[in-house]
């Protein structure tokens, strides 16, 4: 799932406006991107900046005022809202900064959830998700509840629920925003190992230099653009 | 089927409230079932009267009586196949007011059976009771009640019919019938009316009651017009009327036991929909951001609908499947009170009815949560945990 230049999202002139009450907020302006396949991107930025407008945007859980989202050479921005359901069901893992694992469910059950929209058997999720917990080193930890885990811990298990599908694309919302330096590093570790030696094309947004340093390209934005140089 | 771990899960997040909604649930419903065994109670004699069959009473009251020298001038009436006459007799067994049941002489045993098919009786028993003049035939329920078998002698006082000498009256248990159909009345006691007027101290020559059969049930209002025509102006003048419409008669003097029972289902059901819908729509308020990560996953606005009202369904049906079951229990084990409601079951079309209620008030509980949870933009909702 790429376009023939190798690009996997391309991002044309995409503005994003809210409106609150009267006010409108105009937090991405004319925004170009492109992200080669394979890449482990981070973007970084002010809070406020439109990070996590443009991860939204790119991950087809929110809509451009104007321009192109085109992933792997598809137009998710003309996708109807069953049609980007699906999609995202099929190319997009999520990693979001608080975990938002389901508490009532144990690792597995919250592993599975992305799974329970394919048709494969019980035995075959089972399958996935194992594998899945496996890579992110917590095959020990399946049948625990989220509130018997650590931070760092339900972070990775974020992690296998969004790869458990073998998403084309991982996108990654603070990752390690919620966690301390170590298991944050442990984290982001697996990241990279998973660009590296699973080819996943990663987008992360992040406020830490630290974490950005493990990324293979970094962007800033500010003020609705993107530049290479970070925001003064 | 695969999404039932997550509706499950959805229930079992806050467990006391589940709790306390599945037991307002299980009350609503218990008492669904316990109210519809009552109303069948009341109405049962409607739904299984004959329809070829005629009450001929006294115009003015049922408890003014008529003379059994009618009964003679009722079969010749044309159309009229069969008559037999009966008394409220009141019979209390050894002396206790609760041991009360209804007890009835019958003018002409050899008619009974022909009259009341619903009632089963062996023949050889049949043939006892036309051959003993102190013999009684006593339905299965009221036999069980107070563990009589055939042979036994039983001692019974009316407080209306006393007997010349005094004493109590006494009956011989010749048969036990049995009902033809599941509702059929037997907590009935019928003895002979010769017995009866011979004995009693007062009112010899007077019944309370004519049971018609007719020839055809087309023809039935014909057939009542003609009776009271018959004795119209007479010191004993009669009013006619189909069996159903007398039952049901006498079940309005408590009141309209169907009116009384919407009103109070309603009230019940209403007060049970705020409860649902109110821990629905907590349920889903507080689930806003695991909502919107179900749908960055990828469920669609469907499924999340289609989760929520299931979730909705599975608490109201484990609640009130449950409260249907405990009243079909109860029922099962009898009347609680047979000297005043003899029929006493849950019938299958109410339960169908209530299992219709179970979905829909899972449906309408459910369905602004659900709705609320299938709009709910997805940015939106993951902001709430920042």
């Amino acid at each position: 799932m790429t376009a023939n230049n190798g690009t996997l999202v391309r991002v044309q002139g995409v503005d994003k406006i809210f409106r609150r009450g009267s006010e409108e907020i105009h937090v991405l302006k004319g925004l170009n991107l492109e992200v080669p396949k394979g890449e482990f991107l981070a973007l970084m930025g002010p809070s406020g900046s439109g990070k996590s407008t443009l991860l939204n945007l790119i991950g087809g859980l929110d809509r451009p005022t104007r321009g192109v989202v085109e992933i792997g050479g598809e137009r998710i921005d003309q996708m109807s809202d069953r049609e980007l359901a699906a999609w995202r069901s099929r190319h997009v893992g999520l990693v979001f900064q608080f975990y938002n694992l389901l508490p009532v469910l144990n690792a597995h059950r919250n592993v599975e959830l992305p799974l329970l929209l394919t048709h494969l058997t019980k035995a075959e999720r089972s399958k996935h998700v194992d594998t899945a917990l496996k890579v992110v080193g917590l095959s020990h930890r399946a049948r625990h509840y989220p509130r018997t885990l650590s931070g760092g811990e339900q972070q990775r298990v974020g992690i296998a629920r969004a790869i458990v599908t073998d998403p084309t694309l991982l996108l990654c919302d603070e990752p390690t925003g919620d966690l301390d330096r170590k298991s944050g590093d442990e984290v982001l570790s697996l990241l990279q190992a998973l660009s590296r030696e699973h080819g996943k094309t990663i987008i992360m947004v992040t406020h830490d230099p630290h974490a950005s340093a493990r990324a293979t390209r970094t962007l800033h934005l500010d003020k609705g653009q993107l530049t290479d140089e970070p925001v003064k | 089927m695969k999404f039932f771990t997550l509706v499950w899960a959805g229930l079992k997040r806050k467990k006391l409230r589940t709790s306390l909604t599945l037991l307002s649930v299980f009350v609503a419903f218990l008492l669904f079932g316990l109210l519809c065994a009552i109303k069948e109670a009341f109405t049962a004699g409607v739904s299984l009267a004959g329809a070829d069959r005629l009450i001929v009473r006294h115009k003015v009251s049922l408890i003014m009586n008529l003379p059994e020298s009618y009964r003679a001038r009722i079969e010749k009436i044309p159309g009229v196949a069969a008559v037999l006459s009966f008394t409220w007799f009141n019979g209390v067994y050894q002396n206790e007011p609760r041991n009360f049941f209804g007890s009835f002489p019958v003018s002409d045993p050899a008619k009974f059976f022909q009259i009341y098919p619903e009632y089963l009786l062996p023949e050889d028993q049949l043939e006892a009771w036309l051959k003993t003049r102190t013999g009684a035939i006593v339905g299965r329920t009221l036999a069980e009640r107070f563990g009589w078998k055939i042979g036994d002698r039983i001692p019974l006082t009316s407080p209306i019919w006393p007997r010349k000498n005094g004493g109590a009256w006494e009956f011989d248990v010749v048969g036990i019938y049995d009902g033809a159909k599941k509702g059929t009345d037997t907590s009935g006691f019928y003895f002979r009316y010769d017995y009866f007027d011979e004995g009693r101290a007062r009112g010899e020559g007077l019944v309370g009651w004519y049971g018609v059969k007719i020839e055809d049930p087309d023809h039935a209002a014909e057939v009542a017009a003609a009776i009271d025509a018959e004795f119209a102006n007479s010191p004993y003048e009669t009013k006619s009327e189909p069996e159903g419409a007398f039952i049901q008669g006498f079940a309005q003097q408590i009141g309209d036991i169907g009116t009384i029972l919407i009103a109070i289902l309603s009230a019940v059901f209403f007060t049970i929909l705020l409860v649902a819908g109110n821990t629905m729509a907590q349920s889903v308020r507080e689930r806003t951001e695991e909502l919107g990560v179900l749908k960055a996953m990828g469920f669609s606005n469907g499924l999340v609908l289609t989760i929520v009202l299931l979730e909705s369904c599975l608490l109201t049906a484990l609640g009130g499947l449950t409260g249907l079951g405990a009243a079909w229990l109860i029922a099962a084990r009898g009347s609680p009170v047979p000297n005043m409601l003899p029929v006493f079951y849950l019938p299958l079309q109410y339960v169908g009815i209530g299992v219709g209620l179970v979905l829909a008030l899972g449906l309408v509980a459910g369905i602004v949560p659900a709705l609320q949870a299938m709009r709910l933009q997805i940015a939106v909702a993951l902001r709430r945990n920042a």
